[in-house]
């Protein structure tokens, strides 16, 4: 599937579908959207690219393993988890920093967490879709 | 005394990790572990047994009334001796038997968990601690049963094992629940107080019943002993060890535990006292024809564990004491005749005792502690099995079940009596016949053994305590004994434990099974005709029994996974929703019938109206498709007008959610379509039409439910509270983002696992698929 139309679509799109899954990742805790979907925008983005350039070559440019993003992902999840036992507080217990921060606005565990379930969701979907793909030939 | 259970678990981890920066010669410091709580624990000494009970308790998961509570009153005490008194030998001997094998650091990890498993389970105060500890020297066991895991017999006996005493878990946890229930504590210590207060609950017979199955099978006791046998297939260490020191001795353990608890009563007594008498004739007479040497100590263990559990059975204060003298006479010499076994086999590669012979000119300092070790078996006046010995007759003697000078009563007389004779013998063949005469001309003895001093000294010790604490019996006894029996007894006892008695009916029983038995044991060849005579008597053992009951099991839950898994998806959708059909449609028909409140449905809207005819479109493309392509298409044309609806009935996180997933489906089909089985069209009707049947009746019972969904009063107090904190708790206003990450995180965060190893298992089946055509 060597298309020149995909292939220039693809180098704008993929930047914006990315954007685009971040915004949701974002926005999520105030209006529709959040870590999952966001994951999933995510993928389709680098979905679509393999589709313009071959798996081999969106493994690359994703650097990692599929398979890394999982453990990444877990390993964050798991941390916005446990870290409010530090100050004594039952896990999964939301803190939050007081201050706002511009674009991202307020910032705490919950939102850690959420970028853990978005990292899982690339990883496995990719993982799953890449695998397939490289295999079926 | 926490500190004493930990220490081994957390030591346990470390062979593993520092296998590569430690040297197998530095493994032999851990003994430093068993030496370091056997100091401890003689430190305790005085206290117990001037009369004090130690407890401590640290919280551990309170709302369920666990918690790491630990007593240590007299049979603890003793019990945690034996362990760790036995287990610094066992260390050391167990490090030059094993060091040459590629996994000895594995086997230290779980000698010590074993350790720490077994302190545990003698030290706690609390029923379901004990019973975790009392899994865990189980797990063990079969770990240790197992270690040589490239021998089928080995991994074979260690399930065996596994499930006999796994079983009798599950019987002692039911009867702890129940005991827990009625007296509304798991408190050890508090029961005890209470006493035997459950003699009149109609539950009694069932708790005794499930409690004695617990410790018959953990005790080896008829008929449930045939898994001690096989466990002799693990290292010999860990048969001195586990399989006769220790481990098994934690069901006598814990019949003398509960004797203040459950005790006092015929219901209690009477299965102790039949079970015990059987078992311990059966196995010594087991043992009797025996060849392999580790055989012979096996049956003679478990007829030993039968002595105990009769004792217990005869529930007098004699019968207490005996039983503990019995259990520090029978550790020590049993242990000792264990490792001597071992080193015989180390270095001469057999334990067929038809050919051993003459090695007392070999290796005369292991042929001393064998030796040794076999006479206190036999109850040589001077010995502590002497000692234990007189006790023995003397509790049977005074048994209160059966009227003195009854039939019963003499019929306990001679149980006893045939069966230490029976002892006898087989202490003699085991710890003298491979010492004396001359050897077969089968094997070649080298003129000289060199035997390390890391083996021979631990048997030597255990066998000169045997006698030491013989000659001087009231050492052991106000110190060990009393406190232990007081523990069990509830009532301060002396024991007395004396060298000499007088001319009584006791000494003489002594002495008329020391003379038979010695008689007998010159009378005795054994030979491998023998052996097999007896074998063809083993169809109608209870081995055989179980594994029947085991192939059955084998072979219906084979032709049940058959029926179930033939390896089509079809197959499979179609029973499962077949079998969730049948289950809602019984949950309907109880649930009453169902109205429609059409004041409660809104207007259907053109937008509406339009995508539902998308989407029977689509679902007619669908079921008329030739090719899989189209059929893939049509399929995610259904998707994306369910998530149309999705967006009318207000719900765009559901909406954005099923619409991603909807395309990465349809890219995964198009990955998948080149690898699928050609399209299947079904032309048989018979199937068409029973699978629209089944179809059609499925999506019926969805929209009753969905309608009866809606005849329930809506209760929005679920629906309030996530709409009232969202915002004040969570600091969110998307409702449904916060219960994701917030409120039911718990959940997500197991969800994102599960599509974790769901990602991982394709991977290592694609992976796996790839390897093995890689090696066509």
């Amino acid at each position: 599937m060597s298309s020149i139309i995909l292939k220039t679509a693809v180098r704008y799109l993929l930047p914006i579908l990315l954007l685009f899954s971040i915004f949701l990742l974002l926005r999520g805790h105030h209006l529709p959207g959040g870590g999952f979907v966001g994951g999933l925008v995510a993928s389709i983005a680098f979905v679509l690219h393999s589709f313009a350039h071959g798996t081999e070559n969106t493994l690359k440019l994703l650097k990692y393993n599929p398979i890394r993003f999982i453990a990444m992902g877990l390993l964050l999840a798991a941390c916005s988890m446990f870290i409010p036992i530090l100050w004594g507080y039952p896990p999964m217990t939301a803190l939050w920093v007081d201050r706002m921060i511009p674009v991202v606005g307020s910032i705490g565990t919950a939102l850690f967490f959420d970028i853990g379930v978005y990292i899982v969701v690339v990883g496995a979907v990719l993982n799953i879709l890449f695998t397939i793909s490289l295999h079926s030939h | 005394m926490l500190f004493t259970v930990l220490l081994g678990f957390i030591v346990a981890i470390l062979p593993a990790f520092l296998r590569k920066v430690v040297k197998t010669r530095w493994l032999v410091l851990l003994a430093i572990v068993p030496s370091l709580i056997f100091i401890y624990y003689l430190f305790q000494l005085p206290a117990i047994a001037s009369g004090s009970v130690l407890k401590q308790s640290t919280d551990w998961v309170p709302s369920l009334g666990v918690n790491l509570s630990l007593r240590l009153d007299g049979l603890s005490l003793l019990f945690t001796l034996l362990i760790s008194g036995i287990g610094i030998g066992i260390f050391v001997y167990a490090y030059e038997y094993l060091k040459k094998h590629r996994y000895i650091d594995r086997f230290f990890t779980y000698l010590l968990l074993f350790m720490s498993a077994m302190l545990g389970l003698v030290l706690s105060d609390n029923l379901l601690l004990l019973f975790i500890f009392w899994e865990l020297t189980s797990l063990s066991s079969f770990f240790l049963i197992g270690f040589n895991n490239e021998s089928e017999g080995s991994r074979k006996s260690a399930l065996i094992s596994f499930t006999t005493t796994g079983m009798g878990g599950f019987f002692l946890l039911a009867a702890f629940v129940l005991i827990g229930d009625i007296a509304g504590t798991y408190n050890l210590s508090e029961l005890i107080d209470q006493g035997n207060i459950y003699y009149e609950h109609p539950y009694y017979p069932l708790i005794i019943a499930f409690f004695l199955l617990g410790a018959f099978t953990k005790s080896a006791q008829f008929p449930f002993h045939f898994w001690l046998p096989g466990a002799m297939k693990a290292p010999t260490p860990v048969s001195a060890y586990l399989h006769s020191a220790t481990m098994v001795k934690a069901g006598i353990f814990l019949i003398a535990r509960f004797t203040p608890i459950l005790g006092g009563q015929t219901m209690w007594t009477a299965p102790l006292l039949i079970v015990g008498g059987f078992t311990m004739l059966y196995a010594v007479v087991n043992s009797l024809y025996r060849t392999d040497l580790k055989s012979i100590l096996a049956y003679s263990t478990i007829s030993a564990l039968g002595v105990l559990t009769f004792l217990l059975g005869v529930g007098t204060k004699t019968g207490f004491i005996a039983a503990i003298a019995f259990i520090i006479a029978h550790a020590l010499y049993k242990a000792s005749l264990f490792l001597v076994t071992g080193i015989i086999d180390l270095k001469l590669g057999t334990r067929d005792i038809s050919v051993l012979g003459g090695l007392g000119k070999t290796i005369p300092i292991v042929a001393f502690s064998a030796v040794l070790a076999a006479l206190s078996s036999a109850g040589l006046p001077g010995s502590f099995g002497f000692i234990s010995k007189d006790l023995i007759y003397e509790a049977t003697l005074g048994s209160t079940i059966f009227q003195p000078e009854s039939t019963g009563h003499y019929l306990l007389i001679g149980l006893a009596v045939l069966t230490n004779i029976g002892l006898v013998i087989a202490g003699f063949l085991a710890g003298i016949r491979p010492f004396t005469g001359t050897p077969s001309t089968k094997i070649k003895l080298p003129s000289k053994i060199y035997i390390n001093y890391k083996l021979w000294v631990p048997p030597f010790i255990l066998a000169t305590i045997s006698f030491v604490l013989g000659m001087l019996p009231h050492l052991p006894s106000h110190k060990i004994v009393d406190p232990a029996v007081t523990s069990i007894h509830n009532s301060i006892t002396s024991a007395d434990l004396a060298l000499w008695h007088g001319w009584s009916v006791v000494l003489a029983l002594s002495l008329v099974t020391l003379a038979a038995g010695s008689a007998l044991y010159f009378m005795i060849k054994p030979s491998h005709d023998k052996e097999q005579y007896f074998a063809k008597w083993q169809v109608a053992s209870p081995q055989n029994i179980f594994a029947g009951i085991t192939d059955v099991f084998k072979t219906m839950s084979m032709s049940i996974t058959n029926f179930m898994h033939n390896g089509f998806l079809r197959s499979y959708t179609f029973k499962i929703i077949l079998f969730a059909e049948i289950l809602f449609v019984y949950l309907l028909w109880q649930d009453g019938p169902i109205y429609i409140d059409y004041s409660q449905l809104s207007s259907i809207s053109i937008y509406e109206v339009i995508t539902i005819i998308i989407l029977c479109g689509a679902l007619l493309l669908l079921l008329l498709s030739k090719s899989r392509l189209t059929a893939v298409v049509a399929t995610s044309v259904v998707g994306y007008t369910i998530c149309l609806i999705f967006v009318f009935y207000s719900a765009p996180d559901l909406a954005m959610t099923q619409f991603s997933i909807d395309t990465l489906t349809v890219v995964l089909f198009v990955f998948v379509l080149f690898k699928l089985p050609p399209f299947l069209s079904f032309k048989n009707l018979k199937t068409r039409v029973r699978d629209s049947i089944i179809a059609i009746g499925f999506g019926v019972i969805i929209s009753l439910i969905t309608l009866k969904v809606m005849q329930q009063p809506f209760s929005s107090e679920i629906k309030d509270f996530y709409a009232n904190y969202a915002y004040t708790l969570a600091k969110g206003k998307n409702v449904v983002n916060v219960i994701l990450v917030d409120f039911r995180g718990m959940d997500t965060m197991f969800e994102i696992v599960v599509l974790s190893i769901a990602g991982l298992g394709v991977y290592s089946l694609l992976k796996l698929r790839l390897k093995s055509s890689e090696k066509e």
